[in-house]
């Protein structure tokens, strides 16, 4: 069936077969090889991609069930310019990795936690982080990571916290897409 | 590892939902979140032939007010049942218990009508419910009934719901004041229980503890009798049937029943 949605900002429309998972349409379909395929039995959390600005796990969602939404993977975290998210920033310069399978997934993770938790705690990260496994075990590092993203984007740089995390869920709705989304996904969808 | 194909379909409506079945019969899976449902078709236990998807139906999500009972739509997420602030103040158990089901990932996209359809004996939510005393609303060729939780779980991973019915909604009593205890033992995060305790007014349920989760009867009709809570929890592992596998066996689950009854009847959470 044919499916369009957003992807890092762009729209796109392609002809899927109804048993394609997300993650393989991300990885084969779209060659956007950020996102990891670990367990691939929504344990480890390497697949992880936001869908509407929340994360999940996208060797467990087929891609029709993205169709008409909007998905973000870690390369749409970098904007135009090369310049990378206050996360991936913060993962860098706190060396939150070490072989860097797990990396992606972990930076989507931490982008959907702040986005509904801008001010976690130590153990909020930790819990927040639980399904993401790093076999390195480089948790401190991964830990101190997300809390000083936090920091920084606590400390109001002038951007919008979007800007900041670089969540595009906007994006879509925006007639110019491609400009950096001005709404953080997730943030407002957990209140029922 | 991928699913064997199969064809797609969506609802536009819960009836339309149940014409699907209808049309379809046994063949077809009804899908919402799909996490408990894609990993049984990754590994292929699961082969639908049609999938009809019922996420995108608003009308099944939400959560309400009704008289006495607070109405939880069945495809409302896990992360809306564990963040809402009405659930927090009217059935803090179930709100606690959503927010213990895998992973912030998975709470993202499973619902709460997958999770007690799917009827893991092991799972946070039908032995919550159990807890609760709640029911489910279920809607079929025939029309729509309640079935309450005593009723609703059969055998693992089996329930009353029958292949040509949609389960719409989730019912439970509201509470807010009512003592409830939760205990969860796991060795992993993200893992299910070894065993789970879920206190709610008396009523103790037990998950891993048996093929369905499972009322503690003794322990509930000691604390009737006027029992202590140590001597009721004693009680937590009679008449139950705990199965062994790589993590407990089943002389080491009626011991963590007896230990975490008391932690749960004591209010404690964990």
């Amino acid at each position: 069936m044919e499916i369009k949605l957003t992807v890092n900002g762009v729209t796109r429309s392609d002809e899927v077969e109804p048993r394609l998972l997300l993650i393989h349409y991300l990885r084969e379909t779209l060659d956007l090889r950020a996102a990891n395929i670990g367990c691939d039995t929504t344990s480890c959390g390497a697949c992880t991609v936001l869908l509407d600005g929340e994360s999940v796990k996208s060797c467990t969602v087929l891609a029709v069930q993205a169709n008409g939404r909007s998905v973000t993977t870690a390369e749409g975290l970098v904007a135009a310019d090369g310049t990378m998210s206050a996360v991936q920033q913060a993962f860098r310069e706190n060396h939150g990795l070490q072989c860097g399978f797990c990396t992606p997934g972990m930076v989507m993770a931490s982008t959907s936690l702040l986005a509904e938790n801008p001010h976690p705690s130590e153990q909020e990260v930790r819990e927040g982080l639980e399904g993401n496994f790093c076999r390195c075990t480089g948790y401190h590092n991964i830990v101190r990571s997300v809390l000083a993203a936090a920091e920084k984007l606590s400390e109001g740089s002038g951007q919008t916290e979007a800007e900041v995390l670089g969540v595009d869920e906007a994006v879509a709705a925006l007639p110019d897409a491609g400009v950096p989304g001005a709404a953080v996904g997730g943030a407002g969808r957990q209140s029922a | 590892m991928i699913p064997a194909a199969f064809d797609y379909e969506v609802a536009e409506s819960p009836a339309h939902a149940v014409s699907l079945l209808a049309e379809h019969g046994e063949d077809a899976k009804l899908l919402a979140g799909g996490h408990s449902l894609l990993p049984m078709m990754k590994v292929r236990l699961a082969q639908p032939a049609v999938l009809v998807d019922i996420a995108r139906l608003t009308e099944l999500s939400g959560i309400r007010l009704e008289g006495d009972e607070v109405v939880i739509g069945a495809t409302t997420r896990h992360a809306e049942v564990a963040g809402s602030s009405l659930l927090r103040a009217e059935a803090p158990i179930l709100a606690h218990a959503a927010a213990q089901v895998g992973d912030p990932q998975i709470r993202h996209r499973g619902t709460i009508g997958g999770s007690l359809a799917h009827a893991d004996p092991a799972a946070d939510l039908p032995m919550t419910l159990l807890a609760l005393g709640g029911s489910v609303e279920i809607t079929g060729p025939s029309g729509a009934r309640v079935v309450g939780a005593d009723d609703f779980f059969v055998g693992p991973f089996e329930s009353a719901l029958q292949p040509d019915e949609l389960l719409t909604a989730v019912r439970v009593p509201r509470g807010g004041s009512v003592r409830w205890g939760y205990q969860k033992f796991v060795r992993r995060a993200n893992d299910w229980a070894i065993v789970g305790v879920a206190v709610f007014d008396g009523r103790v349920a037990l998950a891993s503890m048996g093929g369905t989760p499972l009322r503690a009867s003794a322990t509930e009709e000691a604390l009737r009798s006027g029992a202590s809570i140590e001597d009721a929890a004693a009680l937590a592992a009679d008449g139950t049937s705990p199965g062994y596998d790589f993590h407990a066996d089943a002389e080491y689950r009626a011991h963590l029943a007896r230990v975490l009854t008391r932690r749960a009847l004591e209010g404690k959470t964990g």
